[in-house]
C-alpha cells in the first residue's frame, strides 16, 4: 500500500477528530475528538517510520501514546472537578474567558 | 558723606523698613512700634534726600554709580544704580516729605484700626517710598519699569487696604489692570529701545541722541510706547478711569499715592525721557492734545461730582493733563514745576479731607457744611490749597500754572492751550464749591446735620483735629505758601519760552471768575444750581456717566474678554480634548465590538484554530 | 574622583525611598522623618553644588563614570552644567517643599513617600546624565510613579460631561482620578516613544559605539537626519512640557494628583520636557533646532496666550494653575525658540521661576482644599481675614506669575521678550507681552474672589484655619525664594549663560 493511503487514513482520522471537537457539547465528547486527533498523528508518525525505515517515529508514537494517556487523565480530572462546581459538563456553560 | 552714598541710604531705609516690618511677624502685629520704624526710617530718609539735593544742586554733572544686575555675554544687559541730578534729587525730597507727613498723619488717621492691619499698612507704606524714590534715582529705564511696577503693586495693595469691602478690592483690581495695560506698552518699548539702542540707560541715550548715533527710525513707535505706560500710571484719558475708583483706599494713601507721587511718575518719564520725545514731534503733539483733553474732561467730572475725594480725584487727573500739556509742548520742565508744587498742594488738600471726613464719617459734600466754625484750622489749610490750585498769585500752583500755560502756548498748541484755560476756569470753580459747600454753606440736608449734631457727642473729635494730623497740614500749608511766595516775588528763573503779556492777568481771571462764580451759586444762591444744571444738561449727563467709558471697559471685560476666554475654555475641553476623548472612547467601544468574538467557548476557539490553519495551509500551498 | 555628589543626590531620595519601604512600616512619622532627611540631604548637597561649581568655567563638571555595557558604549556619566546645576538645585527645593506639603497624606503614606523619592531619583537623574541610554531610563523612573501616585492618592474632580461630546466623556470617565493618570501616562508614553526613536536613529548614525552625550555632540550629523530627528525630540519631549495641542493631559493631571505630586509634577517634570528639547534637540541637533525654530516659537506664542485665556474661564482653582503652567511653559518654549543669548537664558530662567511658583501655587491650593474642601473658585471668597499668610503667599506667587519685578517671573518674562524681540520672528513678543497682561487679568481676579471681599455667608467656610507647624515650611521657603531670584537673579544666570553662550556659538548664531 502507499504511503498516501496511510496519510489519508490519519487525515480523515484527524478531520473527524477535529469535527467532533469542534461540535460536541460534552466535555468527555471534546477530550474523546482529542484522543482521536492525537492517534491520527500517531499513525502518520507509524506510517513514516515504517517507509522511511527508521524506528524513530515508533519511539515518538509510543511517547506521545504515554502522554495521551496522562492528559486524558488530567482532563478527565478536570471535567469532574468543572462538574463538581458548575453542575454541568456541557463546555458551552463555561465560557469564563468570555470577553 | 557723598551723594550717591546718601541716595543709596535714602532708599535703602524704607527697603529695610518693609523686611523688618514684613518677615518679623511680632513687629507687624504689634502696630505701633512698626510705624515708628517706617517713620523714622523715611524721616531719615527725606534728610538724606534733602542733603542729597544740596550736594546735587552743586554738582555741574549728574552724578551717576551702577551695579551688575543682569549678566550678557557682551558685557551686563542690566544695572541698577542711582542717577543724582537736580531733577531727580527735588523729586526726591518731594517724595520723601510728603511720605513723611502722611505717615506721621496716618498714625491718627487710622488710630481706629486693628494693630495687625496697622503693622500691614506701614509695610506697604515702606515698600512703596522705596519703590517711589527707585524710581525717580533710576538710571536707567529698566530699573525704572522694575520699581514702576513695584510701586503699581503698592498702589493695588493700598487701594485694597480695607479689603473687606468689595468696591476696594474691586477698585485695586480696575487701578492695576488699568495701569498695567500700559505697562505694556511701557515694556514693549523698553524691549525695542534695547534693540535700538542696545542701552537703557537715561545718560547714554541722552548723549547718543544728542550725538546724532542714535536710529531714528522706529524711535516713534518706542517713544509712543513709553507713552502708554505714562499714560496708564499718570492716568491721561482714556486710562485714567481708575485714578477715581482708587479713593476706596485711606485718604492719606490718596495722598501720597493717587496725588502727589505715584500718579506723577508718569510724567516724571517723560521729563526723564523728553530727549527722546523730541526726536518724534508726533508723538509729542499726540501727548499734548491727550493732556489738554485729559485737563479738560477731568474738570468737567469734577464739577459734577457730590463726594469730596472723588471731586480731587478728577482733579488730580486734570491736573496730570496739564503737566503733560507743558511736557507735549516740549517744555519739560514747567510740566516737572507742575509736579512739584502740585504734589505739595494736593497732598494738603487730600490730607485736609481726610481731616474732615475723619471728624465727619462720610465722603458725601451733603453731610457736611458750615464746617469753618468748627474746624478752623484745617479750612484754613485747605482754603490754602483750594488757592494755590486755583492759581492765585502768590501761591504754589501760581507760577506752575502760569509756566504750563505759557509753554503750550509757546509750544504752538492752541487746542490743548484753549482746553487748559477752561479748565484753569473750571477747577478754580470746582474747588471753590467745595470750600463754600464744605466750610461755609448751610448743611444742605438739615436731616444729616441734625443727625451728625447727634453723632457730636458720641464721636469726641469733632474739632480740629489732633496734633498728628494738624502738624503735616500746617507743614504743607506753609510750604505752598512759601513756595508760591518765593516764586511769585522773588524768584525769576529765565524763561524757556517768551509768554505773551495777556496771558497773566487772562489766567488770574479765569481763576477769580471760578471762585467768583461758586461763590454765587453755592453760597449766596444767587445763581441756582439747579439751573445751571440744566443749561448744561448734555455735558452734565455725559459727565455724571463718566463719558461712558467705565461703562465702554466693563463691556469689553465681561463681554468680549470674559466671553472669549470662554469660548477658547469650551474650544480647549470640547474641541483639543474633545476629538482626543472621542478616539478614546472609539477605541473603547472597538474594544467592545472586538471582545464579542471572544465567545469563551471552547469549540470556538478550536474552529478559529483549525480555520486558521486551513487558510494558512491553503497560503502555503500557493506560494510552493 | 572625589566624593560622588552628583550621585549622592541622585540616589539618596531612591536610598530613602528604599528605607521607607523596609523599615518604616506602619509608622508615620518615621516614614515622614526619612523623607524630610533624604530630600534635605539632597537640597543641602545640591546647594553645596551650586557652591562648588566653577561659575566661570564652561563646560561640564563633577564627571563621574562608570561603565556599564562597555560593548554598546552605554556607562552611568553623571554631569551637570549650568543649566543642569540650576536644575538640580531646583528639584531639591521642590522636593523639600513637597516632602513637607505631603505630611497630612494618610492612606498609604508610606507608599507614597517611597513614590514620591523614587520619582525625584529619575529627575534629578535625567538633569545629571551625560549618557543617552541612563538618561532615558532615568526619564522612564521620573514618569511612570506618577501613574500610581494620581490613580491611588489623586482627588476626583467635579466636570461634569455635556455638550456634543458628552457620551464620549462619560466613556472615558473625564474628571476621574483613573481617567487623568492614564491620560498623563499615555500622553507622555507615546513621547517617549518619540524619543527613544530620535536617540537611536543618532546613536546609529553616529556608528553605534556610544551613547555619551559628549560624543554624539562632536558629531555633525546629516541635516535631513537632524530635521525630522528634532521634530521627534520636540514633540516626544514637548508632550512633557505641555506643547500645544499636547497640553490637555496637564489640567486633568495636575488637577487630579495630590499637593506634593502636583508641585512636582508642574514644578519639575514640565522642565524635564524643555530641558530635553534645549539639551538634546538643540544640544545634537542644532541644524534641525535652526531649521523649526519658527514652529517651535509659533506654537510657544499659542500656548502663551491660549494657556492663559483657558485659565480665565476655568472654575476649579487647580485648573486655574494648571493651564497657567501651559501658559508659563509656553515663555519657556519661546524663549528657546529665539535662539538669542537672552532668550535662551529667560527659558532656562524661566524654568526655574515656573517651577517654583507654579510648587507655590500647588502647596497653596491644597492647604486650601484642605481646610475648606472646596476649590470651587466662585463659591470661596474672604478667605484673607480667616488665612492672612496664605492669602499673601497667594498673592506674591500670583505676582511673580504675572510678571512682577522683584520676583523671579519677571526676569524670566523680560529675558524672553528682549530674545523674541531680536529673534528672526520679532512679532513673538507681542502674544509673549499679551500672555502676561492677561496672566495679571486671571490670577489677581482668582486672588480678589477667594480672598478679598465680603466673607462667604456659606457654612462651611467659618472659621478656617491659616497655616500652622510644618505647612509653613513648604510656603516660605518657596516665596522667600522666588523673591530672592527676583532680586539677585544673577545667581542662577551666571552659570546658565556660561551653557548658553558657547551652545549659540556652536550652533552658529551667535560669535
Amino acid at each position: 500500500m502507499p504511503l498516501s493511503a496511510y496519510l489519508s487514513l490519519a487525515a480523515v482520522l484527524f478531520s473527524i477528530g477535529l469535527f467532533g471537537v469542534i461540535t460536541r457539547r460534552n466535555t468527555v465528547g471534546i477530550l474523546l475528538g482529542v484522543e482521536l486527533m492525537l492517534n491520527a498523528v500517531n499513525i502518520n508518525f507509524v506510517a513514516f517510520s515504517r517507509f522511511h525505515g527508521t524506528a524513530l517515529g515508533m519511539i515518538f508514537t509510543l511517547f506521545a501514546i504515554c502522554i495521551t494517556v496522562a492528559e486524558i487523565a488530567l482532563g478527565l480530572a478536570l471535567v469532574i472537578l468543572l462538574f463538581r462546581m458548575r453542575r454541568t459538563s456541557t463546555a458551552d456553560h463555561i465560557d469564563w474567558l468570555k470577553g | 558723606m557723598n551723594p550717591v552714598t546718601l541716595a543709596i541710604l535714602a532708599l535703602l531705609l524704607p527697603a529695610g523698613a518693609f523686611l523688618l516690618i514684613g518677615v518679623l511677624a511680632p513687629l507687624r502685629r504689634s502696630g505701633r512700634p512698626a510705624a515708628f520704624l517706617s517713620i523714622a526710617a523715611v524721616a531719615t530718609s527725606l534728610a538724606a534726600a534733602i542733603r542729597t539735593w544740596q550736594l546735587a544742586s552743586g554738582s555741574v554733572e549728574p552724578i551717576r554709580a551702577a551695579w551688575n544686575w543682569l549678566p550678557g555675554a557682551n558685557g551686563p544687559l542690566a544695572t541698577v544704580g542711582v542717577l543724582i541730578d537736580p531733577q531727580s534729587s527735588l523729586m526726591l525730597i518731594l517724595v520723601t516729605l510728603v511720605a513723611t507727613l502722611v505717615q506721621i498723619y496716618s498714625l491718627e488717621y487710622l488710630h481706629d484700626e486693628p494693630p495687625a492691619a496697622f503693622g500691614r499698612y506701614y509695610a506697604y507704606h515702606s515698600l512703596f517710598v522705596f519703590s517711589m524714590m527707585g524710581v525717580v534715582l533710576s538710571p536707567n529705564l529698566l530699573q525704572l519699569f522694575v520699581c514702576w511696577e513695584l510701586v503699581g503693586v503698592c498702589s493695588y495693595l493700598l487701594i485694597g487696604f480695607w479689603y473687606r469691602k468689595p468696591e476696594a478690592a474691586r477698585a485695586a483690581l480696575k487701578a492695576f489692570w488699568t495701569t498695567k495695560a500700559g505697562d505694556v506698552g511701557l515694556l514693549i518699548g523698553i524691549v525695542l529701545l534695547y534693540r535700538l539702542a542696545g542701552t537703557w540707560d537715561i545718560l547714554e541715550l541722552e548723549h547718543m541722541v544728542k550725538g546724532g548715533t542714535l536710529a531714528t527710525a522706529g524711535l516713534g513707535v518706542i517713544t509712543f510706547c513709553l507713552y502708554l505706560g505714562a499714560m496708564g500710571k499718570s492716568a491721561q484719558f482714556p486710562l485714567h478711569v481708575w485714578l477715581p475708583d482708587a479713593m476706596e483706599g485711606p485718604t492719606p494713601v490718596s495722598a501720597l499715592i493717587h496725588a502727589a507721587t505715584m500718579v506723577t511718575a508718569g510724567v516724571y518719564l517723560l521729563v526723564r525721557t523728553e530727549f527722546l520725545f523730541h526726536q518724534t514731534p508726533q508723538v509729542l503733539l499726540l501727548v499734548g492734545w491727550i493732556g489738554g483733553i485729559t485737563a479738560l474732561l477731568a474738570a468737567i467730572m469734577a464739577c459734577v461730582q457730590t463726594d469730596i475725594k472723588k471731586v480731587l480725584a478728577y482733579s488730580t487727573v486734570s491736573q496730570l493733563g496739564y503737566m503733560m500739556t507743558a511736557v507735549g509742548a516740549g517744555f519739560a520742565g514747567a510740566g516737572f514745576l507742575h509736579l512739584l508744587t502740585h504734589g505739595v498742594f494736593k497732598a494738603l488738600l487730600f490730607l485736609g479731607a481726610g481731616a474732615v471726613i475723619h471728624a465727619v464719617h462720610s465722603n458725601e459734600m451733603h453731610d457736611m457744611g458750615g464746617l469753618f466754625k468748627r474746624m478752623p484750622q484745617v479750612a484754613t489749610v485747605f482754603i490754602i490749597g483750594t488757592l494755590s490750585l486755583a492759581g492765585v498769585p502768590a501761591f504754589a500752583g501760581f507760577i506752575s500754572k502760569e509756566e504750563v500755560l505759557g509753554a503750550t502756548l509757546a509750544g504752538g498748541l492752541t487746542g490743548p492751550f484753549v482746553m487748559l484755560l477752561t479748565g484753569a476756569f473750571l477747577t478754580a470753580f470746582y474747588m471753590s464749591k467745595v470750600v463754600f459747600l464744605v466750610f461755609f454753606a448751610a448743611p444742605a440736608a438739615p436731616g444729616h446735620a441734625h443727625g451728625h449734631t447727634h453723632d457730636d457727642g458720641h464721636h469726641g473729635h469733632h474739632g480740629d483735629p489732633p496734633f498728628l494730623m494738624a502738624g503735616p497740614l500746617w507743614i504743607l500749608a506753609i510750604a505752598a505758601i512759601v513756595i508760591g511766595v518765593y516764586s511769585t516775588f522773588f524768584h525769576h528763573a529765565e524763561p524757556e519760552f517768551a509768554s505773551p503779556g495777556w496771558l497773566t492777568p487772562v489766567a488770574v481771571a479765569m481763576g477769580l471768575a471760578g471762585i467768583v462764580g461758586a461763590y454765587l451759586t453755592y453760597q449766596t444762591r444767587t445763581i441756582s444750581a439747579d439751573t445751571l444744571a440744566s443749561v448744561f444738561a448734555p455735558i452734565r449727563v455725559a459727565a455724571v456717566n463718566k463719558f461712558w467709558l467705565d461703562d465702554l471697559y466693563l463691556f469689553i471685560y465681561r463681554h468680549i474678554l470674559l466671553a472669549f476666554a470662554r469660548l477658547i475654555g469650551w474650544t480647549d475641553r470640547y474641541i483639543v480634548d474633545g476629538v482626543l476623548n472621542v478616539i478614546s472612547a472609539w477605541t473603547l467601544d472597538g474594544g467592545d465590538a472586538l471582545r464579542r468574538i471572544q465567545t469563551g467557548r471552547v469549540g470556538d476557539y478550536i474552529f478559529a484554530v483549525a480555520a486558521g490553519l486551513l487558510v494558512l495551509m491553503l497560503w502555503m500551498r500557493g506560494t510552493l | 574622583m572625589g566624593f560622588p555628589i552628583l550621585s549622592v543626590i541622585t540616589w539618596s531620595p531612591f536610598v530613602s525611598a528604599l528605607i521607607i519601604m523596609a523599615f518604616a512600616r506602619h509608622r508615620p512619622t518615621l516614614v515622614r522623618m526619612t523623607g524630610v532627611v533624604g530630600s534635605s540631604l539632597s537640597l543641602v548637597l545640591s546647594i553645596l553644588l551650586y557652591f562648588k561649581y566653577d561659575h566661570v568655567a564652561n563646560g561640564f563638571q563633577f564627571h563621574e563614570f562608570l561603565p556599564l555595557v562597555p560593548s554598546m558604549g552605554i556607562n552611568y556619566n553623571l554631569a551637570v552644567d549650568g543649566w543642569g546645576l540650576v536644575l538640580t538645585l531646583l528639584t531639591a527645593i521642590i522636593l523639600f517643599a513637597g516632602s513637607f506639603a505631603s505630611w497630612t497624606v494618610k492612606t498609604r503614606g508610606q507608599e507614597f513617600y517611597a513614590l514620591l523619592l523614587l520619582l525625584s531619583t529619575g529627575v534629578f537623574g535625567v538633569f545629571a546624565s551625560l549618557d543617552l541610554f541612563v538618561f532615558f531610563l532615568f526619564y522612564e523612573i521620573a514618569v511612570l510613579p506618577m501613574y500610581l501616585l494620581i490613580a491611588i492618592w489623586g482627588s476626583t474632580g467635579e466636570v461634569k460631561p455635556e455638550g456634543m461630546f458628552g457620551w464620549a466623556f462619560k466613556r472615558v470617565g473625564v474628571g476621574t482620578k483613573e481617567y487623568a493618570a492614564m491620560k498623563l501616562t499615555l500622553y507622555l508614553l507615546l513621547g517617549s516613544a518619540f524619543i527613544l526613536v530620535g536617540m537611536l536613529a543618532l546613536y546609529t548614525a553616529a556608528g553605534s559605539t556610544s551613547f555619551s552625550f559628549l560624543d554624539l555632540q562632536k558629531v555633525k550629523f546629516d541635516p535631513q537626519l537632524q530635521s525630522w530627528v528634532f521634530l521627534f525630540f520636540y514633540v516626544g519631549f514637548g508632550v512633557l512640557a505641555g506643547i500645544f495641542p499636547f497640553h490637555t493631559w496637564s489640567p486633568d493631571g495636575h488637577a487630579s494628583a495630590p499637593t506634593a505630586v502636583s508641585m512636582l509634577h508642574a514644578g519639575v517634570l514640565m522642565k524635564l520636557g524643555a530641558y530635553g528639547v534645549l539639551r538634546l534637540g538643540f544640544g545634537l541637533t542644532p541644524d534641525g533646532a535652526v531649521q523649526w525654530a519658527w514652529l517651535v516659537g509659533a506654537i510657544a506664542c499659542v500656548n502663551i496666550v491660549y494657556g492663559a485665556l483657558s485659565a480665565m474661564s476655568q472654575k476649579d482653582l487647580k485648573y486655574v494653575v494648571a493651564y497657567s503652567s501651559v501658559s508659563h511653559m509656553g515663555v519657556v518654549m519661546l524663549g528657546m525658540a529665539t535662539l538669542t543669548e537672552q532668550g535662551i537664558n529667560g527659558s532656562v530662567f524661566q524654568m526655574i521661576a515656573h517651577g517654583i511658583m507654579t510648587g507655590l501655587f500647588f502647596a497653596l491650593v491644597g492647604l486650601v482644599y484642605e481646610k475648606a474642601h472646596s476649590r470651587e473658585i466662585f463659591k470661596m471668597g474672604g478667605f484673607a481675614t480667616m488665612m492672612p499668610g496664605i492669602s499673601t503667599a497667594f498673592a506674591i506667587g500670583g505676582f511673580s506669575s504675572l510678571g512682577l519685578p522683584a520676583t523671579a517671573g519677571f526676569v524670566a518674562e523680560f529675558l524672553t521678550f528682549i530674545g523674541a524681540w531680536q529673534s528672526a520672528h520679532s512679532w513673538w513678543l507681542i502674544p509673549g507681552v499679551l500672555g502676561a497682561f492677561f496672566t495679571s487679568i486671571y490670577v489677581l481676579r482668582v486672588v480678589k474672589q477667594i480672598f478679598y471681599g465680603a466673607k462667604s455667608t456659606d457654612p462651611h467656610f467659618q472659621d478656617l484655619p491659616d497655616a500652622k507647624g510644618t505647612e509653613w515650611v513648604a510656603i516660605v521657603v518657596l516665596v522667600c525664594i522666588l523673591v530672592l531670584f527676583g532680586v539677585l537673579p544673577n545667581l542662577m544666570l551666571g552659570p546658565i549663560d556660561t551653557t548658553t553662550v558657547p551652545l549659540l556659538v556652536k550652533m552658529g548664531v551667535m560669535r
